[in-house]
């Protein structure tokens, strides 16, 4: 019995995160819009928009291989199984394990692996110069967010997530200069990868400086529906994994029983709120950066996590 | 009984060698060369894996009286040895059955047929011997086979630089492995490995004996700076043979370094790690930097290797930092991570050399830049390489992954070394680490994207065909071993715990016990990972949200043009290239590690001449470390050479001079 009510809860986590995940842009692009004093569209716009891209046909260009419709469904499986592998209400999940924290940053370098490869396919310019950015930005972002990988697993002594999460819920974490460190390049490491301002102007189109835009550009139709959902789902991965370790309150752990998830998923849900607000109230504030000044904002991003590493490596109480 | 049947295979593969030779003028010596090796490597493999896994503990040696009268030749086989036979013969089938297809492409087959069979019995002749004349003797006879290979089509432009480089540097690389086995024989002329092994080392002298070693293994397998043939060498030769070079030759001289170092040198001392690690991490970042910077598909590869030794060294260095540190469970970790690399890589290397020889034979093209769409034209080829390059970018599910994350795991336990310097260091070279990964996927996307997908870009490129079936199946065969040691990591960290446990004492925890098949390398409360979970998690939900879609949403599919912002080109010249591709990383990083700079000349409003743009790179490697001695040697041998124009009188006075110094040498020292 204990086995299929873990198995359940995984099951709901997954769905979970399939649910929240365009409610999620909604409410940022409502904040946002809110901020800048427009009306904005309604919160639950972005699943109509999916639902009108599943609905529509799809028109693949002439030049366009296997690769290019096979891609949508592997980048969204990929990110789909990383943000089901993130605690977002709960901890200890019965396949928490599979993964630890390096190899959830990895799924996430397969799907946009996978990404790049679909905007070099059909061989026009758009795309590769969408392909040829991104693989620009991750260079810099991969390593940055190994570096926060490492900063927060020496502290908790183990890559798992759910260990990291137990720690700095625990009595040990209090103030650390490595805690901030990770945290502050963890964000910065989250616009980027998110394709947020001010890395990439998630409003634009047809805009020499976009980057994820002008890899997407030859998508349509239910292809296009599922690599937007899974940029969406990549969001509320990003901003459920800086909840869970630096907010870490009032999450269950697993058999633990109704009561605690139900707890754990309104906090869970408060916690989206807060941040999704705060990244908002970030992004309506500042301005978007010349594609090659990302080298320095992710290089910063870099730096902080190599220091916070290296405080660790020094003494574990910095 | 197993070390007897290898040295009998190797004998046979000599004696093909030979028969080559007699039968160079007909047709059927190809079939018979590479299906003679295929047979042979074949059956070397079962006992390779038999010894590694059923027989650890018993090691055998044998004595044959050849060679050096006093001394004859020793060979042996441990779970070391046994590890390394299974990569060079797995990769050695894998390249004779590609090259059954391959090889009738080959315009000169009596330049390559004698010496395949030669540079394998020579590979596997290195892992087994047990002195150090035997050792260097097979070392030397794979270098030189190789080289002939090399040299195979020495017509073509290039090439002959290429293998004069390889000589040079291999012949260099043997000297300093010989003036090691000098210093630990001693005096007493003690060379056989268990005497090496007994006796005392001083630690002056050992240190003196691990500079060389690194010299000598690391030349041969590509450590920067002493890379600088890899890249000529390696694409010179033919695909299947680059393969091996690549794939395989480098791990033997990976095995040449642990041999020597972990084995017989001893205890070592801590700051040998911190060496090792050093040129580990520059390797592995420079090495996939100037693969981003390579157009031509096999040199792109050939420098991609530079970068995976990287990341074996720096698994290595770790190894030494820890057993210095006595903490052997870290050692343990840290050298399965590199062994399990030297496995995967040998694995993809070769899958992808096989790739981009099809290619070749396809297109007859090696630049990428006249390349393109061939996804369409050549699929199988494609999806082959296409496994290839998402292992060797270390994306999970796939076996490169694995081995990453066991070297990321075991710096992560390296805060327990005592010594500043080293902890100062690890993390610096982590950073370089996950940089290098990450500009891999970026290489990978890069090498794939520009030469498969997109469209043709020459008429070569729109006519490429399939390649042969024999073909195919090695590269599907190196793809399903990829995905296998990606999702059954546990079976591969098993068997290489029965080799640290040889080297190092210590094993990590066993790993086909645990729940899930999930691989634990410390303890499950610090880090675990199962690649079958990965895998079928992906698979579902891959097929999930396939069903799905086409269960409730629209299924159809128009084919049009392609959309391009409502402005397509319709000349494939305004695709992206190879070039464009890796511009904005040769901003980031090439401004400092080529000093690149690029100049734009526009001409005037009204001037209808084209724009330039010019691009100037610089090898600061080759600038710093080569020109200069090629620049000494060039002059020695030009003051030299005058030697040579002398009257008699002259040089007999030359050689009574000799003479009397000689003697007036030999009168001081006694």
């Amino acid at each position: 019995m204990a086995i299929i009510a873990d198995l359940l809860v995984q099951g709901g986590q997954m769905l979970l995160v399939l649910l929240l995940a365009p409610l999620l842009t909604g409410y940022l692009r409502k904040v946002r819009a809110r901020l800048l004093r427009r009306r904005g569209p309604p919160l639950f716009q972005p699943y109509r928009d999916l639902l009108r891209l599943i609905r529509k046909e799809v028109v693949v260009a002439d030049g366009a291989s296997w690769l290019f419709r096979a891609a949508p469904y592997l980048i969204f499986a990929a990110i789909w199984v990383a943000a089901s592998l993130v605690p977002t209400f709960a901890i200890d999940l019965i396949f928490s394990w599979s993964a630890d924290l390096i190899a959830i940053v990895a799924l996430l370098g397969s799907a946009r692996f996978f990404l790049a490869l679909a905007g070099l396919d059909v061989g026009t310019s758009f795309g590769g110069i969408g392909a040829s950015r991104e693989m620009m930005i991750a260079p810099l972002a991969e390593p940055a967010m190994i570096m926060i990988v490492f900063t927060l697993s020496l502290l908790a002594r183990s890559t798992q997530l759910s260990f990291v999460v137990a720690f700095m819920s625990g009595p040990d974490v209090g103030l650390r200069i490595s805690v901030a460190l990770s945290l502050v390049a963890l964000i910065m490491v989250a616009l980027a990868e998110n394709a947020r301002m001010p890395v990439d102007n998630p409003a634009t189109h047809l805009e020499l400086t976009m980057v994820h835009e002008a890899m997407v550009l030859e998508y349509s139709g239910r292809h296009l529906a599922m690599i937007e959902f899974a940029a969406s789902l990549k969001l509320l991965l990003y901003v459920s994994l800086i909840s869970a370790i630096f907010l870490p309150w009032g999450m269950a752990v697993a058999g633990q029983g109704i009561e605690a998830y139900v707890i754990g998923l309104a906090v869970y849900l408060a916690k989206l709120v807060l941040a999704g607000f705060m990244l908002a109230v970030f992004e309506t504030s500042i301005a978007k950066m010349r594609v090659f000044r990302v080298s320095e904002f992710l290089g910063t991003a870099l730096m902080l996590g190599l220091l916070g590493t290296l405080l660790l490596f020094v003494s574990r109480n910095l | 009984m197993d070390l007897i049947a290898i040295l009998a295979l190797a004998a046979a593969l000599l004696a093909l060698g030979v028969l080559a030779i007699l039968l160079t003028r007909l047709r059927v010596a190809t079939p018979i060369v590479y299906g003679g090796s295929l047979v042979l490597t074949a059956l070397a493999l079962p006992l390779a894996i038999h010894h590694l896994l059923f027989a650890a503990g018993a090691d055998e040696q044998v004595w044959l009286p050849l060679g050096l009268p006093w001394l004859g030749s020793h060979f042996h086989l441990d779970s070391l040895a046994a590890f390394f036979l299974i990569v060079v013969n797995l990769g050695a089938v894998a390249a004779s059955l590609y090259a059954l297809g391959y090889g009738r492409h080959e315009p000169a087959p009596g330049r390559v047929l004698p010496f395949y069979p030669a540079f394998l019995a020579g590979m596997n002749l290195v892992v087994v011997a047990d002195d150090a004349f035997t050792f260097l003797l097979a070392w030397e006879f794979m270098s030189l086979s190789s080289w002939a290979l090399v040299m195979a089509r020495h017509r073509e432009e290039g090439n002959a630089r290429a293998g004069f480089v390889y000589l040079a540097m291999a012949s260099f690389g043997t000297l300093a492995l010989l003036l090691a086995f000098g210093l630990l024989a001693g005096s007493t002329g003690a060379y056989a490995f268990d005497q090496i092994r007994t006796s005392k080392h001083e630690a002056l002298l050992a240190s003196l004996a691990f500079a060389l070693v690194i010299l000598g293994a690391g030349s041969k397998a590509g450590l920067v700076p002493l890379h600088a043939w890899l890249p000529l060498a390696h694409p010179a030769a033919p695909s299947h043979v680059s393969a091996l070079m690549s794939g395989v030759m480098t791990k033997v001289a990976v095995y040449g370094f642990v041999r020597i170092v972990l084995d017989l040198l001893g205890e070592p001392l801590w700051w040998w790690g911190m060496v090792v690690l050093a040129l580990g991490g520059i390797s592995s970042a420079l090495g996939v930097l100037y693969a981003l910077m390579e157009h031509d598909l096999k040199r792109l590869l050939a420098y991609h290797t530079v970068e995976n030794i990287g990341i074996i060294f720096i698994g290595l260095g770790l190894a030494l930092a820890f057993r210095s540190n006595a903490l052997d469970l870290a050692a343990a970790l840290a050298l399965t991570a590199a062994l399990f690399h030297v496995l995967n890589h040998s694995l993809f290397k070769s899958l992808l050399f096989f790739g981009s020889g099809a290619v070749l034979v396809a297109t007859g093209q090696r630049d990428m830049e006249r390349l393109g769409g061939l996804i369409h034209r050549m699929p199988y080829t494609a999806f082959a390489f296409l496994v290839g390059s998402t292992a060797i970018s270390a994306l999970p599910p796939l076996n490169g992954f694995v081995s990453e994350w066991l070297t990321f795991q075991s710096i992560l336990v390296s805060p327990q070394l005592s010594q500043w310097a080293l902890k100062f260091f690890v993390p610096a070279m982590a950073a370089l680490l996950a940089l290098a990964a990450a500009l891999a996927a970026a290489c990978f996307v890069k090498a794939f994207g520009v030469t498969f997908l997109g469209r043709p870009r020459t008429a070569e490129a729109a006519a490429a065909q399939e390649v042969d079936r024999f073909a195919l199946g090695a590269m599907f065969g190196l793809s399903a071993l990829c995905l296998l040691a990606g999702i059954f990591p546990g079976v591969v960290i098993d068997a290489i715990s029965l080799v640290t446990q040889r080297l190092v004492g210590a094993q990590m925890p066993a790993q086909l016990g645990n729940a899930w098949l999930s691989i634990i390398p410390i303890a499950a409360s610090r880090s675990s990972y199962n690649g079958l979970i990965v895998f079928a998690f992906i698979g579902l939900a891959v097929f999930a949200s396939t069903y799905a879609i086409h269960r409730w949403a629209s299924r159809a599919v128009r084919r049009s043009a392609a959309w391009d912002c409502g402005f397509p080109d319709p000349s494939p010249r305004t695709q992206y290239t190879a070039g464009s591709f890796a511009q904005p990383i040769r901003k980031e990083f090439g401004t400092l590690v080529f000093l690149a700079r690029e100049r734009v000349t526009m001409p005037l409003p009204g001037d209808s001449s084209p724009a330039r743009l010019e691009v100037r790179m610089r090898d600061l490697i080759w600038e710093v470390f080569y020109e200069p001695i090629w620049g000494v040697v060039g002059f020695l041998a030009d003051q030299l050479n005058k030697l040579q124009l002398l009257s008699i009188r002259k040089y007999l006075s030359l050689v009574f001079g000799v003479l009397v110094l000689i003697l007036l040498v030999l009168a001081l020292w006694q």
